[in-house]
């Protein structure tokens, strides 16, 4: 494998600039923004060099990496730091930076009123550092350090307005969430040492082809633990929803470039253990297909317009992780609806900003409406975005959700046409969920108060979103002509990445054309719903049950609370009970047997020279009669 | 006369000198019964003596002599010196230690 010593440039330009923000204090107020922003842009020239050189080489040898330092060196455990940038990772790598930097610009007009904008840029060139540490760490150890990294970003960025108590807990939520996930992280990897004798990609992917079977599952199914957590998928993806808490632009961040698409990340980089333990397969595919609907249902009951962005994006990426669980005919069509995503959902989100900018940071859709006519350029990048995500041709959604409908039929049997069905009927709520957005902020007649003023956002906010709506139309066409991408990265996924395209369940144009017919019924229903109907400016109450649950969340918070979080509490307060009665009773008992027994022989030191003389006397007495027993 | 004699004389002073320090409260008569204890010691150690025909009883019972001299001067002392300040030579009251 060729090696390159500018590999770490790409992690240490962001991670200088968050380094100098924080430690720079308030005398970097004036430039911090710039800062900030240059590390991610220029971290995003050396990832574009990189794939410059990447092209030049031939296909074998593109694959490169930089091993830093020996991390670790105990007897049979060897630990080195070190960079893997191949096919996958500097997809990633392209998208965390471009995206990041598009997010980093947005941000300098969005965060321009807050007087913490620095301490904000800091935390986002933290999150695009950890996350490129995460995608190109050559073992799963050096990844487990950037995982953690983003980790810690997420729970700054979310928490930054903690000075809203409800901000501070959902950014707590959303640590503890992932908490839960990391244990599965690391699990995996003690599994796959103790097992495999190794946990870097290389050295797993060779010990995996010997390994028993049991074993792989064990490490498939913790790290789909660890992908569920970050991610946000089926159970652990409660933590998304209440994420929205941060500022917009994080959110963006988020959603398209970082954190979420980390999971797909890990289970697609892990192909080789999936590939090999089929049970693990099948329960990825399970989580993604419920998380597909879980969202997707959800998405349509939320009047905030940011959560209903969040709901979809737990929805998409449900796609995605079903995708990634179909095997070596899904990985590729995985990332690159992942990609596609990353650019209509960072546009749609940078879009939701721009529309709570131009609405006093209200963010009730009930409350917006015919936003059109105020807001042209944010109507139309969010409307192109839209287009994607629904998958309208030829938009870029259209060609990736129609390889993972298509992959999921193509599954094989039973399963094969279940899948295809919750694929499609996703794609049916998704062109629900989102027209209602469409219709309930722009096209809508208007329910806002007469005190607010609707305006287009400055050039530095939409300039971004323009950006990114020309790659919500394109990227999908370019990814699809020729499988580009599906040819792209193939190295990594071996050589079972080409025999996709063999059984057909259906042909591919009918594939697409039930596709269509799901987006057109979607549409159509939304457009009956809203567009043809009064929509009242609050949530009305008596609805169904079915509403009601899908507002809760379809009870996720219910749930963890009374099967996770009381059973928790109650244990907790009895390891705290025995901890009192049992611990604290031993040590505090020793402590009052010796007080009391002090106490009472504090009674014979009466200060009376008498007593004590007959003490001596008896004592004498007993002593010569106790002699006199024993010699007699 | 069979030594034995002085022996039970001894034992009977010692039980005498143990009984008042106990049950006397004048930090006086309380001194005399240590002597009288200290004395009943000594007529022990001489008679012993006798008995066994040799002299190093006689020798510590002048040792003991000595001390007592030194403990009659200490305590007459200190004794005085607390019924100067206390007007009380009663041992009973002198239980300051104990606070």
């Amino acid at each position: 494998m060729v090696t390159s010593s500018s590999l770490i440039y790409l992690i240490a330009l962001p991670l200088f600039g968050a380094l100098t923000l924080l430690l720079a204090g308030r005398r970097a107020d004036k430039w911090g923004h710039l800062l900030g922003t240059a590390m991610s842009a220029s971290s995003f020239g050396v990832g574009l060099y990189q794939l410059s050189q990447m092209l030049s080489r031939p296909t074998e040898e593109r694959a490169i990496s930089q091993k830093l330092f020996t991390w670790i060196d105990v007897a049979s455990f060897q630990v080195d730091a070190g960079l893997l940038l191949d096919q996958l990772s500097i997809c990633f790598v392209l998208l965390i930076t471009g995206v990041g930097t598009l997010i980093h610009i947005y941000s300098i007009s969005y965060m321009s009123h807050d007087e913490n904008r620095r301490r904000f840029f800091a935390y986002l060139n933290l999150f695009i550092a950890a996350m490129l540490l995460l995608v190109l760490g050559d073992s799963y150890l050096t990844l487990y350090v950037g995982w953690e990294g983003v980790g810690l970003a997420s729970y700054l960025l979310i928490g930054f307005w903690n000075q809203k108590p409800a901000y501070a807990t959902a950014s707590k939520k959303a640590f503890v969430m992932n908490r839960v996930g990391d244990m599965g992280l690391s699990f995996a990897i003690m599994i796959a040492f103790a097992t495999l004798g190794t946990v870097s990609f290389a050295g797993v992917k060779e010990a995996s082809e010997g390994a028993s079977e049991t074993a792989l599952t064990a490490i498939g199914i913790m790290l789909l633990v660890a992908a569920a957590g970050k991610s946000a998928q089926f159970p652990l993806q409660a933590w998304l929803g209440d994420a929205m808490a941060g500022p917009t632009p994080v959110s963006a961040l988020i959603h398209a470039a970082t954190m979420v698409t980390a999971g797909v990340y890990l289970i697609v980089r892990s192909n080789f253990i999936f590939d090999a333990a089929p049970t693990a397969q099948l329960i990825v595919v399970i989580v993604g297909a419920i998380t597909l609907l879980f969202g997707a249902v959800i998405g349509t009951a939320k009047d905030d317009i940011k959560k209903a962005l969040a709901a979809s994006t737990m929805s998409q990426i449900g796609y995605m992780v079903l995708c990634a669980g179909l095997g070596p005919a899904g990985y590729a069509f995985a990332i690159m609806h992942l990609l596609t995503h990353g650019f209509f959902k960072a546009g749609m989100f940078l879009g939701a900003g721009s529309v709570m900018h131009g609405m006093n940071d209200s963010v009730d859709m009930r409350r917006y409406g015919g936003l059109r006519k105020f807001m042209p350029i944010t109507f139309i990048t969010f409307g192109l975005g839209y287009l994607a995500i629904i998958g309208v041709p030829p938009f870029a959604g259209f060609y990736s959700k129609d390889l993972i409908i298509e992959t999921a039929f193509n599954a094989g049997g039973f399963k094969g046409i279940l899948l295809g069905s919750i694929t499609l009927l996703g794609a049916v709520i998704t062109a629900f969920y989102m027209t209602r957005v469409m219709i309930l902020t722009f096209t809508s007649p208007k329910r806002w108060e007469e005190n607010q003023h609707p305006h287009e956002s400055p050039f530095l906010m939409w300039f971004p979103m323009v950006v990114l709506s020309i790659g919500s139309v394109t990227s999908g066409l370019l990814f699809y002509r020729g499988d580009a991408l599906a040819n792209w990265l193939n190295p990594v996924f071996g050589d079972h990445g080409k025999d996709h395209h063999e059984e057909h369940l259906f042909e591919p144009i009918v594939v697409s054309a039930m596709a269509l017919t799901a987006v057109a019924i979607g549409v159509g229903i939304a457009i009956m719903k809203y567009q043809l109907s009064e929509i009242e400016a609050v949530a009305p109450q008596n609805v169904s049950i079915f509403t009601r649950i899908a507002r809760k969340d379809l009870l996720q918070d219910s749930f963890n609370e009374s099967v996770f979080m009381r059973p928790g509490q109650a244990l907790t307060r009895l390891l705290v009970k025995g901890d009192e009665n049992v611990v604290d009773g031993a040590v505090r008992g020793i402590g009052r047997t010796a007080l009391g027994a002090g106490a009472t022989l504090r009674r014979s030191q009466s200060g009376f020279a008498r007593s004590y003389a007959a003490l001596i006397l008896i004592g004498a007495v007993v002593l010569i009669a106790g002699i006199w027993v024993v010699t007699l | 006369m069979n030594p034995y004699n002085y022996l039970y004389v001894a034992g009977l002073l010692f039980t005498i000198g143990a009984i008042g320090v106990i049950v006397r409260r004048n930090a006086i008569v309380v001194f005399m019964c240590i002597e009288l204890m200290l004395n009943a010691a000594n007529l022990t150690l001489v008679t012993f003596s006798r008995i066994n025909g040799t002299l190093e009883g006689q020798v510590t019972a002048f040792f003991t002599m000595v001390v007592a001299a030194c403990e009659v001067v200490v305590g007459l002392a200190i004794i005085i010196a607390i019924y100067r300040s206390r007007r009380s030579a009663s041992i009973d009251d002198a239980s300051l230690l104990k606070r």
